[in-house]
């Protein structure tokens, strides 16, 4: 049976072309002439380069963790490349000027970005490789008073803001990828969202990597202001190659008092073929900052990568304030996922929700790791975790890691986890009603990560139908 | 409309089903009675397509298709029901979606157009009816959670949307109280028509006061070791199996 229900899981991975475009890319290796040189060609101010170069030398005393729950051969830094743009991006008026090869590019992933044909209250920042091709409804959202641009651009515009809060969630020198990416980060987006504004849009970035060993170090900053709302979605697609990727990008969100930030994920990074040749190694730091009353909501659905890890967390900073994470991981092949969150209460009454579903199938390997910490002051402090495993197939892994430290005795804490097994009998009760095997699957995968799911927004929701091949219609919401 | 013949079954190295010949034609209820481990849900299963069986020799003809040679699925949309034993949870699923998912594979395999939700709401709300069954229940997780009747007449409520020609129940009755079994039974009857048939799996006689058999067939060790008509069953009531059994050997 097992072999039936791999081949349904095994599908073959559509976005694994490869765009033929001029590059800018820079010889492989890293050195602080490498780190020079990136922010020399990104003109950045002498601020950030020092920042940069700061970052750098901190990274050189690291040493890549060994902890995660996850096998590869050792990485030769010096044998990526750390920059590479496409000629044709020069800093743009308009969206006309963007390379009519790369507007192609994002047709076929089903982004579109000129003006006609873009979704409707969505705006989309794309980035491809090392740099941002163009940002869509730019006026729309200046109207609102919202900034939403490249990091290039923010630093070019609004230095002021970006140098108040970079760093300011995730430092230089909290990790060895964070440390980094910090040295050598391309490009990524910036939001800012006013005091009292509520985005009116949908904000989305779209990544793709497409040159050949080359890395993608993005940053993403997003600061929504004192009762401010924002929901902001990222999507990621890369080429088949049979070389390994790396891919270690920082995400830092600041929530002011009152303020609202959603932030959803649907990571399709290639994954690697059957055998484990090629897929990128998502190696990511994601972390808010939650003020009081404010709130941060991490959503993900990781089905690509050859090896994931990443732990979106929340530092409830402010009394109140509340962290949420949800997360859908699928592994496959010999795919590779350790992930899971961290919620440090520091506040008075702060909240966290924790719902992981994870799915091994093929060969995969899933670890959840998740860390609750209350600190001594965070009186009042509630967490629920939730954490749900499913195998499918006999080769696969499921891990679970928990971490709870409690350091003020009024706090609650919830843990529950589950382990479950898509069975022969649930395929076949399908089958006796109709159903066949595929289906049978992608109703029972859905059935299970339901609870996640009902968290996407709408057009995620139906990207991320798409991605595990199973309908929501109807199990969702 | 079924008609097996000489038909043996085996799970792993062990053969449960050593030659069964059963004819089942349009407008009849069946009943298969027989002591625990006599074959009788490997039957069930057998006819429904369960992977975990294998036929090694003998035919079952349906409907003039040999349905050995078809997917538990495919037997499904032409026609075939099992009402299970112990139904299968399936969380996170409503009801109401499972249910017009199988109602809808059953029309595209008939070229039939599908139900959109609303469409199909109109269908639920005259089965729910059938079983006595409250609506709330569509918005719940398949079988998740029901207690044991509530999983029984769930059973029922899909055999009602889905209308199928050959339905196979499972000791339906099993687990049930008297009010649910009630129900379950009216259920039953009331879906009797002239072009489907029944066939009733069940270990006690309780379930034929209210649904009346054509034919009763006991099985034991694999056989069917007499066939005859509704007073079998009342027979077998009052002697239980044993005076069956004897000339069987161990």
């Amino acid at each position: 049976m097992s072999a039936t229900i791999e081949t349904l899981v095994n599908k073959e991975y559509q976005y694994g072309f490869v765009t033929d475009v001029d590059t800018d890319t820079i010889p492989p290796g890293l050195t602080e002439e490498t780190v020079r040189l990136i922010s020399k060609k990104k003109e950045e101010p002498e601020w950030l380069l020092e920042w940069r170069l700061k970052a750098f030398r901190r990274w050189q005393t690291m040493t890549e963790p060994t902890w995660p729950n996850v096998s590869y051969e050792p990485i030769d830094y010096q044998a990526h490349t750390y920059y590479s743009a496409p000629k044709s991006v020069k800093p743009l008026q308009s969206l006309d000027e963007v390379d009519p090869e790369l507007l192609k590019t994002y047709e076929k992933l089903g982004i579109s970005l000129t003006e006609q044909k873009r979704l409707a209250g969505v705006a989309v920042d794309a980035i491809f490789d090392s740099v941002s091709v163009g940002t869509t409804m730019k006026e729309e959202l200046a109207k609102a008073g919202v900034i939403f641009c490249s990091f290039g651009e923010a630093v070019r515009e609004h230095p002021e803001l970006v140098q108040k809060y970079l760093g300011s969630v995730v430092p230089y020198s909290d990790n060895f990828f964070a440390a980094l990416n910090s040295a050598v980060f391309s490009d990524g987006s910036f939001v800012y969202v006013p005091k009292g504004v509520k985005c009116p849009l949908e904000l989305s970035t779209y990544f793709r990597i497409n040159a050949a060993n080359t890395g993608q170090f993005e940053r993403t900053l997003i600061v929504a202001d004192e009762g401010a709302s924002v929901s902001y979605l990222e999507g990621c697609t890369a080429p088949k190659r049979d070389e390994h990727q790396l891919h270690a990008a920082v995400v830092e969100i600041v929530a002011l008092d009152r303020a609202t930030v959603k932030y959803s994920t649907v990571q399709n990074w290639y994954a690697g073929d059957s055998e484990g040749k090629g897929g990128i190694y998502n190696f990511v730091t994601k972390r808010g900052k939650a003020f009081t009353d404010a709130k941060i909501s991490w959503t993900q659905v990781e089905t690509g990568s050859a090896i994931t890890w990443k732990y979106p967390s929340v530092i409830l900073q402010g009394d109140n304030s509340v962290g949420e994470f949800y997360s859908v991981a699928v592994v496959n092949g010999k795919q590779q996922a350790d992930t899971g969150t961290k919620m440090i209460h520091i506040g008075r009454n702060t909240r966290s929700t924790i719902i992981s579903k994870g799915i091994s199938a093929g060969q995969g390997q899933n670890s959840y790791r998740g860390q609750v910490k209350v600190l001594p002051k965070a009186a009042g402090a509630r967490n629920y975790t939730q954490c749900d495993s499913m195998l499918i197939g006999n080769r696969c892994g499921a891990h679970t890691f928990p971490y709870i430290e409690v350091a003020n005795n009024s706090a609650t804490l919830e843990h529950e986890a589950s382990t479950s097994k898509i069975g022969e009998d649930q395929i076949f009760y399908c089958k006796a009603r109709g159903l066949n095997a595929e289906h049978a699957i992608s109703l029972i995968v859905a059935g299970f990560c339901k609870e996640v799911f009902k968290e996407l927004p709408m057009e995620f929701a139906l990207e991320a139908q798409q991605l595990l091949g199973i309908s929501l219609e109807g199990s969702v919401g | 409309m079924l008609k097996i013949t000489n038909l043996h079954a085996s799970a792993g190295e062990k053969e449960i089903l050593k030659g069964i010949s059963l004819t089942v034609n349009a407008g009849e209820v069946h009943a298969i009675m027989g002591p625990n481990g006599s074959g009788k849900s490997t039957l069930a299963q057998v006819i429904a397509g369960h992977p975990g069986y294998e036929v090694t020799s003998g035919t079952i003809e349906y409907d003039g298709q040999d349905l050995l040679e078809l997917e538990a699925e495919e037997r499904a949309q032409a026609g075939v029901f099992l009402a299970f034993q112990y139904p299968i949870e399936i969380p996170g699923v409503t009801n109401a979606y499972f249910l017009r998912a199988a109602y809808n594979e059953i029309r595209k395999a008939h070229n039939q157009p599908e139900l959109d939700p609303i469409e199909f709401l109109d269908v639920m709300e005259e089965k729910l009816k059938v079983v006595e069954m409250d609506a709330s229940m569509m918005q719940r997780s398949v079988n998740a959670g029901f207690s044991g009747g509530e999983k029984k007449r769930n059973e029922i409520l899909q055999m009602a949307v889905l209308e199928p020609k050959l339905a196979v129940l499972d000791e339906t009755d099993s687990g049930l109280d008297i009010d649910a079994l009630r129900i379950v039974a009216e259920g039953v009857n009331k879906l009797k028509r002239p072009d489907n048939a029944t066939i009733l799996v069940t270990h006690y006689q309780r379930l034929l006061n209210y649904i009346v058999p054509d034919h009763v067939h006991v099985l034991a060790g694999g056989r069917i070791i007499k066939s005859g008509g509704k007073e079998l069953a009342l027979e077998l009531e009052a002697k239980g199996y044993d005076w069956l059994l004897e000339p069987v050997p161990a």
